[in-house]
């Protein structure tokens, strides 16, 4: 499928994913150059979300590995199913068969527990293979990701190598939280993704929460931009405004201004440690809705 | 195949990228090559944004981008190189030659003069007499000097070679002992059954589950100010080892201000990276905000370079011209944050010195450990301690 810078923002708006110009180019140029995309950013600016309204639009299977401390080839690539494994040579041995013949039968794909990684590679169709907060997992890793991601072939030592059926369109996003080595990041194209501007929050507020009019998404979302600034410990994302801007229609307020206590008290959906909602008291919950609404 | 004057233009566009120390390869510039020859090229207002998702690899270079591309593609007839503001290596270069050449040779390795310190007009000056030694006593082990009467440039040499090691050896200390602890206490009954499949499923070898203990992860902010101009190069030096040596470390240094320099500190070359930091380090006439600098670290920093086994090493003096209360603050939100807070004040070292500076007074609370650093003795002291954290 080719797509066209154009008609990815159409195709992405059309699956409730709002795209900015910048990030259009991006998924273009990856499926042009059929590179991998490393996303950047701060925790909830919708990094994850580019992945799933990608798999969306092309209608493929997403594939999610999520990244953790530790996280090694077993939890990432395939596992041999040791128990059926066991029991399959247990059952033979009354038979009396041949050991090599158990051997060869019991490392053959029967046995094989597809992890994520392979799984994306042996798809008939072309999945998109989320790789989450990749900065999460050791350094070991990268460098076997960055193999994979480069050679699309794995080698099983019991079975043999297996190449990809289908080439993934794969997605990489990353807090910083650690520094990412320079080969990874050379490998992969790059897009930072920032809090979205006013108006496009206020477009993600329509299209996510249905039933909401024009005029309090775009309170919504100058609020939100107004506490963004504020000088707290957790910014809060997209998805809290979502919840709030959901908390508020719920309440079935139309207008902001019209109820500054009902903004204060649902303040919570936005604001997630105890100091940033005593930081946010109620005159500075009324002074910044003076400001925005 | 794009014509041939693209191409020149593509690649200069790479090489000037290059100078501002983005790592654009050759195989960037070909799959530039082809977007340039796609039909995206035909919409200038496509063509930016494809090619600095392509160029860029990191927030620093995402941030500079718009700017050298306009720079290059807009200017007129710009065929020099584009140098800007906060670019490694490029930028710095003239600068050092010309104070090089402004100042006298002792100062271009690294350590200021005497001189220079008078200038200071931080409170440091009238326990100045106390602890200094006149004359040429110096002891021979350059180990127990105090850091301010190593004066000879081959001595200076020495000590920052030493300092370079010292960080190399706190850091092989650190992953022996992660080794020794490396035994394991309980079963792993899934890779036991995994290496006992070819004995039939009988469990001849056991596999233990042990702790994976990761390293530390150390956090230096050191002070640049005037009051401790004579131990900054030292330190600078100190700095290069630690981040050279660790494999999770950040750097920063602050005066008035707050710069996160692993950077810099990164170039495998450690008289450029010194005399980088150096600069950066001085012409500093200023007092010290220190509890400023810490906020900046708290909003901006702090979420992505700590963690649960951060130790977080302050080297300063203590003395603050911001308000003492705000530093107590920060102070006390670092403390939630990370595992240890390690405060090295070489003013420790000096005879008869307690900790009278307002602002060390109000750091003190949240700190672990309050320790010496005017020489490299009192360094090396503080590698057991590491050890443990």
């Amino acid at each position: 499928m080719t797509l066209d810078r154009e008609n990815i923002s159409d195709k992405l708006a059309a699956v409730g994913y709002i795209a900015d110009r910048d990030i259009a180019t991006a998924l273009w140029l990856m499926e042009f150059l059929k590179r991998p995309l490393l996303l950047e950013g701060e925790a909830g600016v919708g990094k994850t979300e580019v992945a799933k309204a990608l798999s969306a639009v092309h209608g493929a299977e997403l594939i999610r590995l999520q990244c953790y401390e530790g996280l090694d080839q077993n939890a990432a690539l395939y596992e041999w199913n040791y128990q059926r494994q066991l029991l399959a040579i247990k059952t033979r041995e009354g038979v009396g068969e041949d050991a090599d013949k158990i051997e060869e039968h019991i490392f053959s794909e029967k046995y094989l527990l597809e992890r994520p990684l392979l799984a994306a590679i042996r798809r008939a169709t072309p999945p998109v293979l989320l790789v989450d907060e990749v900065d999460r997992a050791d350094e070991e890793f990268e460098a076997f990701l960055l193999e994979l991601l480069s050679d699309f072939q794995v080698s099983i030592p019991e079975l043999g190598t297996i190449k990809a059926t289908s080439i993934p369109r794969v997605v990489l996003t990353s807090n910083g939280t650690r520094e990412l080595s320079d080969a990874l990041r050379r490998r992969c194209l790059y897009h930072y993704v920032d809090f979205p501007d006013v108006d496009r929050e206020a477009k993600i507020i329509l299209v996510r929460t249905p039933g909401i009019d024009t005029t309090l998404a775009l309170q919504i979302a100058r609020m939100v931009a107004a506490v963004r600034k504020e000088d707290l410990r957790k910014v809060p994302g997209v998805a809290e405004t979502l919840d709030w801007a959901a908390t508020l229609a719920g309440l079935e307020v139309h207008d902001l201004r019209q109820e500054p206590e009902a903004v204060y008290e649902t303040m919570i959906c936005l604001l997630k440690t105890h100091e940033d909602r005593a930081r946010l008291t109620r005159e500075v919950s009324e002074r910044l809705l003076g400001k925005v609404a | 195949m794009a014509a041939l004057g693209t191409r020149r233009r593509l690649a200069g566009f790479a090489r000037t990228l290059r100078d501002n120390g983005y790592r654009v390869g050759l195989a960037e510039t070909c799959d530039a090559l082809q977007v340039l020859a796609s039909p995206a090229a035909l919409r200038p207002t496509s063509l930016k944004p494809a090619l600095r998702a392509l160029f860029c690899a990191t927030h620093s270079d995402w941030e500079r981008f718009d700017e050298i591309f306009d720079a290059f593609w807009q200017g007129r007839g710009m065929r020099q190189r584009q140098v800007l503001s906060g670019v490694p290596s490029a930028t710095h270069a003239p600068a050092a030659k010309k104070l090089a050449e402004a100042h006298v040779p002792q100062e271009a390795l690294g350590l200021p003069d005497r001189v220079e310190r008078k200038s200071d007009g931080d409170g440091e000056t009238q326990a100045e007499g106390r602890g200094r030694r006149e004359g040429a006593s110096r002891v021979e082990n350059l180990a127990a000097t105090d850091l301010r009467h190593i004066v000879d440039p081959e001595e200076i040499a020495a000590t920052h070679a030493l300092a370079a090691r010292l960080a190399r050896v706190m850091r092989a200390r650190l992953v022996r002992r992660e080794q020794i602890r490396k035994r394991g206490r309980r079963l792993d009954l899934r890779r036991t059954i995994h290496r006992n499949v070819s004995h039939g499923g009988m469990p001849f070898e056991l596999a233990w589950r042990r702790r994976k203990i990761k390293p530390l992860r150390l956090v230096v902010l050191l002070d640049a100010s005037g009051s401790m101009s004579l131990y900054t190069a030292f330190f600078v030096r100190f700095l290069h080892g630690v981040v050279d040596a660790f494999r999770e470390a950040e750097a920063f240094v602050f005066h008035t201000r707050l710069a996160h320099v692993s950077p810099s500190l990164r170039d495998r070359d450690v008289t450029r990276a010194v005399e980088k930091l150096s600069l950066m380090a001085q012409g500093i006439g200023g007092g010290t905000r220190i509890g400023e600098s810490l906020a900046t670290f708290n909003r901006w920093h702090a979420r992505r370079v700590i963690n649960s086994r951060t130790a977080l090493m302050i080297v300063s003096d203590g003395y603050d011209t911001g308000e003492p209360g705000q530093l107590g603050e920060e102070m006390r939100r670092l403390r939630r944050r990370c595992r240890k807070i390690i405060w090295l004040n070489p003013l420790i070292g000096w005879r008869d010195y307690t900790p009278q500076a307002r602002g060390m007074q109000a750091a003190l609370p949240y700190v672990d450990l309050f320790a010496p650093a005017h020489n490299l003795e009192s360094l090396a002291a503080l590698e057991p301690y590491l050890a443990k954290v």
